[in-house]
C-alpha cells in the first residue's frame, strides 16, 4: 500500500508540497508523542502518528528515515518548522482526527507493527 | 528574462538571494569568452554574396563578421542574403548588404550582458571583441544554452568527485593511526536546532561510505545526548566524534549541573525533565538507554555540581570500515 492510497483513505492533508507520493511504500507504522520513544520504537521507512507539531519532530524523522509524520487533532507545525521539513524532504501529513481513530484506520488498511520493539535499530 | 536583471539597480534581499537558481548565478560567473565560439569564419566587404551564401552553407551559420585590416567593419546575416537573393544580386560585394554599427560584446564581460543584449535588440548574434578590440569570437543563444549547461554537468560532477574522495579518505593518507574529528558546541535551551549536530554527523558518515544502518545508530545515539545537552545542562556542551575506519568513538561533555544518581538516571523512565520540556515531547527518561542500544560501549561519568562525561564507541567490522574506499559512498545523504 503507498502513501498516495493512505492520504485518500483517511483523507489526510499534505502540509508540506505535494509529491509523488505513490512512489513511497510505509513499511510500518509507529505512535507516540515522547520522542525518545520514537527514537528507540520507529523502524525505518515508518509512518509516525504524533501529535506533536514543533520543530523537533524533523530531526527525529530525518534521523529515523521515517516514511512520513501524521500529525493529529489539527495540531499545526510553525512556518520554520514546515521549511526544516522542506529543505530535509520530510513529508508532513496533517489530520482533525485523533491519533486513535487514525491508527485504527491504518491497521484496517493492513499497516501493522511488530508487538516487540527491536534489540537495535536497523 | 526580468530574473536575470534582478542584481541591478536595487539591492537584493535574502529573500531575493535564496530564490537565484544556480543558471541565474552562472549567467553572472561565466564570462562570454568562455562560452562563444571562438575564431568564427570571416569574409571581407569586398567578397562577392555568391561566397557568402556559399560560406553559409558550408559550414551550416547563418551570420559571418565582416572584417578589414583586421577590424570589424559589419555583420553580415542570412536576412541580408534572402534580400540579396529576392534581388537576384549574388554578384554584389558583401559591403552593400552588410550591418554596420553592430553591437558587440567584449569577451570579459560576464554571460548575462550577452543575454540582456539579446533581449533588448533584434540581433541573434553578436561578434565578440578582445580587450584589444579585436574580433575574438562570436555569440549566439545557443552558445549561451550549451556554455551554461556545460557548467551544470561540472558542477554535478565535481559533487561525484568530492563524494568519491570522502569515501576514500583514508586511503592515501599514512601514518600509524588517522582519524577525522568532528566537534559541535551545543547551546543550553536551543531546541530550535536541536538535532542539527545529529543530522550533520549521520550525514558525513553517509559521505564517508558509512552503512546506512551504522549511520542511523550513531544518529539516534548523537540525538538523544545532544537534546540532554540542550534541556539539561547549565551551560550547553560540547560533542566530539573521532572517526576512524574501524571505529567511531563520540564524546560528549559538559560542565554541569551533573548528574545526581547515574544509577537511576540509566533506568528507563526516570526523568529529571521540567512539565515545560516534558510537553514538548521529551523527558520520556529512555535517552540513556536509547543511546545504549545504539553503540558497542558506552561509559558515563559525572560529578554533581562539575558535569558529566559520556564516551561512547562503534566498532564497524573489516568489511563495512569507512573513508578506505571499501564502499562507494552513500546516496543517501540528503
Amino acid at each position: 500500500m503507498n502513501l498516495q492510497q493512505i492520504i485518500e483513505a483517511l483523507a489526510l492533508r499534505p502540509i508540506t508540497d505535494n509529491q509523488n507520493f505513490e512512489e513511497i511504500e510505509p513499511t510500518c507504522g509507529y505512535a507516540s508523542d515522547l520522542l525518545s520513544c520514537v527514537m528507540a520504537g520507529a523502524p525505518k521507512k515508518s509512518l509516525w502518528v504524533t501529535l506533536q507539531a514543533h520543530g523537533n519532530i524533523i530531526a527525529v524523522a530525518t534521523l529515523l528515515d521515517l516514511s512520513a509524520v501524521i500529525i493529529t487533532e489539527g495540531a499545526m507545525p510553525d512556518q520554520t518548522t514546515i521549511d526544516k521539513a522542506r529543505e530535509e524532504n520530510v513529508i508532513l501529513l496533517g489530520t482533525e482526527a485523533p491519533s486513535f481513530y487514525v491508527i485504527g484506520k491504518l491497521w484496517e488498511l493492513g499497516l501493522r507493527c511488530d508487538a516487540r520493539k527491536p534489540e537495535r535499530p536497523e | 528574462m526580468n530574473s536575470n536583471t534582478l542584481f541591478h539597480g536595487k539591492i537584493v534581499s535574502d529573500a531575493e538571494a535564496e530564490n537565484i537558481t544556480r543558471v541565474e548565478e552562472l549567467a553572472y560567473e561565466l564570462k562570454v569568452g568562455e562560452v562563444m565560439t571562438p575564431d568564427p569564419a570571416t569574409v571581407s566587404p569586398e567578397t562577392p554574396m555568391s561566397e557568402v551564401l556559399e560560406l553559409f552553407r558550408q559550414k551550416r551559420i547563418s551570420g559571418a563578421p565582416v572584417v578589414e585590416n583586421n577590424d570589424l567593419v559589419g555583420l553580415v546575416s542570412i536576412e541580408d542574403l534572402l534580400r540579396c537573393l529576392q534581388k537576384s544580386d549574388l554578384d554584389t560585394e558583401t559591403r552593400l548588404y552588410m550591418s554596420q554599427n553592430v553591437l558587440t560584446i567584449r569577451d570579459t564581460d560576464p554571460v548575462i550582458e550577452g543575454l540582456k543584449l539579446f533581449v533588448s535588440s533584434h540581433f541573434g548574434r553578436l561578434p565578440v571583441v578582445n580587450t584589444a578590440g579585436k574580433l575574438s569570437g562570436i555569440l549566439t543563444k545557443g552558445d549561451i544554452t550549451s556554455g551554461i549547461l556545460k557548467a551544470i554537468q561540472h558542477d554535478y560532477q565535481e559533487e561525484e568527485v568530492r563524494r568519491y574522495r570522502a569515501s576514500h579518505l583514508f586511503e592515501d593518507i599514512e601514518s600509524d593511526r588517522s582519524s577525522l574529528i568532528l566537534r559541535y558546541n551545543i547551546k543550553q535551551g536551543d531546541f530550535t536546532h536541536g538535532g542539527a549536530a545529529s543530522s550533520a554527523i549521520k550525514r558525513a558518515l553517509l559521505r564517508l561510505g558509512a552503512e546506512p544502518q551504522i549511520a542511523r545508530r550513531v544518529g539516534i545515539a548523537v540525538y538523544e545526548a545532544e537534546m540532554n545537552l540542550i534541556i539539561h545542562t547549565t551551560n550547553g556542551g560540547i560533542i566530539r566524534v573521532e572517526i576512524e575506519p574501524k571505529q567511531i568513538s563520540i564524546n560528549i561533555s559538559d560542565d554541569g549541573p551533573g548528574i545526581q544518581d547515574v544509577n537511576l538516571a540509566m533506568r528507563p523512565g526516570y526523568s529529571t525533565a521540567t512539565e515545560k520540556v516534558r510537553e514538548l515531547g521529551f523527558g520520556a527518561g529512555m535517552g540513556l538507554v536509547n543511546i545504549q542500544r545504539c553503540v558497542d560501549s558506552m561509559r558515563l561519568e559525572s560529578v554533581y555540581s562539575r558535569g558529566t562525561n559520556l564516551r561512547l564507541k562503534i566498532f564497524l567490522p573489516e568489511e563495512d570500515a569507512v573513508g578506505e574506499g571499501t564502499k562507494e559512498p552513500n546516496k543517501e545523504t540528503k
